[in-house]
């Protein structure tokens, strides 16, 4: 039986007795342990703020369309509105809003230049929460109605074009039936968003509007949705292909595939930052522990000889190893709290913000804490870290205890 | 063979170094009555110490059987030794080797405590065999904070408090004052006398062997003499 409280009380005060190199390592492992737990956060920030900007770049939770329009999104692929039973999984508990949309290739022209674009036709009241076009308008004012006759312009498409606000464009598509369908409209607002290349690839009008000038009957091309919680749409799922058998109802993961890759992309590089701190941090670890096996052959020795088992031996260096991951790990964790406190109202980027907005990026990131990031990266020291201190208990355990007796 | 604490019989002792072999004991035959009070004495390398440790289960033979207490320890694994030395032999070294973090009476208890006896027993017994070195009053010091004799006065109750049969003692005097020295003596006998334990000594020390009943004279790994003194 392992005598606990002697093993303790002999791994508590060895740790004690070189107190600048306990002190040494225990900041070292607390320093490995923070930085695993704030870049996490502030990766998954960063992670987090681009899924929601793409959710808000006309993406939402789930998207409703006609079969083959996500292969050749044209105004073919259409479908009615939708009837009793989907509307009443749409207005169920569960879904914050949902709109329809008229989504078609178009060309649009100024005065000077023209451009190739996505015309969107939207119902404006209920794209607010569903997407950033409300929120976006920098200049002159936002959709009144479906039937609003104004435009809304993204502020590089208006420089490129330009034009700006109060002036007329054109827009130049193709009906259901092959035949030109153009119109002129004003330009009623601005809006910037990011990133940039949206101000470039989207036009919006009335959702009336839109299927005026494309000669329609009451079909549209997607209904759109967000849900009050991204990551558990099984459910919902089902709801919906129940009530909408003939409709293609694709949850947001299939339809920016992208969004999941670079999700698991930065969960792998955060999982190879934790294995580099980790590697650096168990040499100091080892090291230490060696050390202090090292120093102390003559007492191993002499446990031995007095009658201590070997695996007394093993375990009180264990042990030491426990209470300065146990320790390193507390404080380590309180560091991060501190920090991702102090850094709660998010970490400035504006500097180089233009480069990040390229790859989706904001100028400023809130670190996103997650318990899951944080058991994760203390599992990995405290796990990790006995492994490999069990060299160094293994060689303290195999001491002869002749050693203790004949060094002087 | 119970009425030995300790028995050897052809115990040899070679080291190899290289290609070398070194016969640090060879063919040694030797009993140690109960409660004897022997030393081994005899020049550097004359095997003293590597017979003591031997009879401690420190080390094995080569060949040969010993045996303390009736058990045979050549036969023994790690495990076993372990237990052995922790029920029935107690150690005194040259260079003391207390447990740096330990206080006096925490090196006093570490022992009994590996034993399993309860807290409060074996702080009284601690404490009482402290009492008996002479050490009253100084249990809450570490090793550093006590003089040489009195460290190696609290290696003695260490190696007595939990009574083993047998106490093996490695130039027990060779860092001490020939007044400590004398005193450590003394309380030895008293050991042996009261407490009725074995001891054997490995020394040089002329005061120590003056103290022995028996004198076990070695020389190039063999017993060259036994003699019996009053």
């Amino acid at each position: 039986m392992i005598q606990m409280p002697l093993v303790v009380t002999l791994a508590w005060r060895n740790l004690w007795r070189h107190k600048r190199r306990t002190i040494m390592i225990l900041f070292a492992f607390a320093l490995g342990a923070w930085s695993m737990v704030v870049i996490a956060a502030i990766s998954r920030g960063s992670m987090e703020q681009q899924l929601n900007n793409a959710i808000l770049n006309l993406v939402g939770h789930i998207q409703l369309h006609a079969p083959g329009y996500r292969d050749d999104p044209v105004i073919d692929h259409r479908f009615p509105p939708p009837g009793d039973a989907l509307r009443a999984v749409l207005e169920a508990d569960g879904i914050r809003v949902w709109a329809s949309r008229i989504r078609v290739p178009a060309v649009v022209a100024s005065e000077r230049e023209s451009a190739g674009v996505t015309l969107v036709g939207i119902e404006p009241e209920r794209e607010r929460g569903l997407s950033f076009i409300p929120e976006s308008i920098t200049d002159g004012r936002y959709l009144q109605s479906s039937d609003d006759p104004g435009l809304l312009l993204g502020r590089k498409l208006a420089e490129k074009l330009e034009t700006g606000l109060g002036r007329r464009v054109v827009l130049l598509t193709q009906d259901p039936k092959n035949r030109l369908a153009d119109r002129g409209f004003r330009v009623v607002g601005i809006f910037d968003t990011q990133p940039q290349q949206m101000e470039e690839a989207y036009v919006f009008v009335g959702h009336s509007t839109a299927r005026q000038m494309l000669k329609l009957d009451d079909t549209t091309s997607e209904i759109a949705l967000v849900t009050l919680d991204r990551d558990r749409l099984g459910p919902l799922l089902e709801r919906l292909r129940a009530a909408a058998p003939d409709l293609d109802v694709a949850p947001w993961t299939e339809v920016e595939p992208l969004l999941v890759l670079t999700q698991k992309i930065t969960d792998a590089i955060l999982l190879i930052w934790y294995v580099i701190v980790f590697a650096a941090m168990s040499f100091g670890l080892i090291n230490t522990l060696l050390m202090a096996v090292f120093e102390r052959t003559r007492e191993f020795g002499l446990f031995q000889a007095l009658g201590m088992p070997p695996r007394h031996i093993l375990g009180q260096v264990l042990v030491e190893s426990l209470i300065l991951l146990l320790l390193a790990l507390a404080l380590g964790n309180l560091l991060s709290a501190a920090t991702l406190a102090a850094l709660h109202d998010g970490i400035d980027l504006s500097s180089v913000a233009q480069g990040m907005e390229l790859v989706g990026v904001a100028p400023v990131i809130y670190p996103a804490w997650a318990l899951n990031d944080t058991l994760v990266a203390n599992s990995l020291v405290f796990v990790l870290g006995l492994a490999a201190s069990l060299y160094p208990a293994w060689r303290a355990a195999r001491h002869v205890p002749m050693e203790a007796i004949t060094r002087t | 063979m119970t009425d030995h604490t300790v028995v050897l019989r052809n115990v040899s002792k070679i080291y190899r170094q290289n290609s070398l072999a070194v016969h640090a004991l060879t063919d040694i035959n030797l009993d140690i009555p109960k409660q004897d009070f022997a030393c081994l004495s005899g020049p550097s390398g004359s095997g003293k110490s590597t017979l003591l440790n031997l009879i401690g289960g420190l080390d094995k033979p080569s060949s040969g059987e010993i045996s303390v207490d009736g058990q045979r320890v050549d036969q023994l694994g790690k495990s076993e030794l372990a237990q052995l030395r922790l029920r029935k032999i107690g150690f005194v070294f040259q260079a003391y080797n207390l447990i740096p973090v330990l206080n006096a009476r925490e090196n006093v208890e570490f022992v009994m405590q590996l034993q399993g006896m309860a807290a409060d027993e074996r702080g009284d017994k601690a404490m009482q065999i402290l009492k008996e070195v002479g050490l009253e009053g100084l249990e809450n010091r570490r090793p550093g904070e006590l003089s040489g004799g009195q460290q190696q006065r609290v290696a003695v109750a260490r190696a007595i408090v939990s009574e083993p049969s047998l106490v093996l003692a490695d130039e027990p005097t060779a860092n001490l004052d020939s007044k400590t020295a004398t005193a450590l003596m003394e309380m030895l006998v008293h050991m042996n006398q009261e407490h009725h334990v074995t001891f054997i000594f490995s020394t040089h020390d002329k005061l120590v062997m003056d103290f022995s009943r028996r004198l076990i004279q070695l020389r190039d790994g063999k017993i060259v003499e036994d003699l019996r003194q009053s």
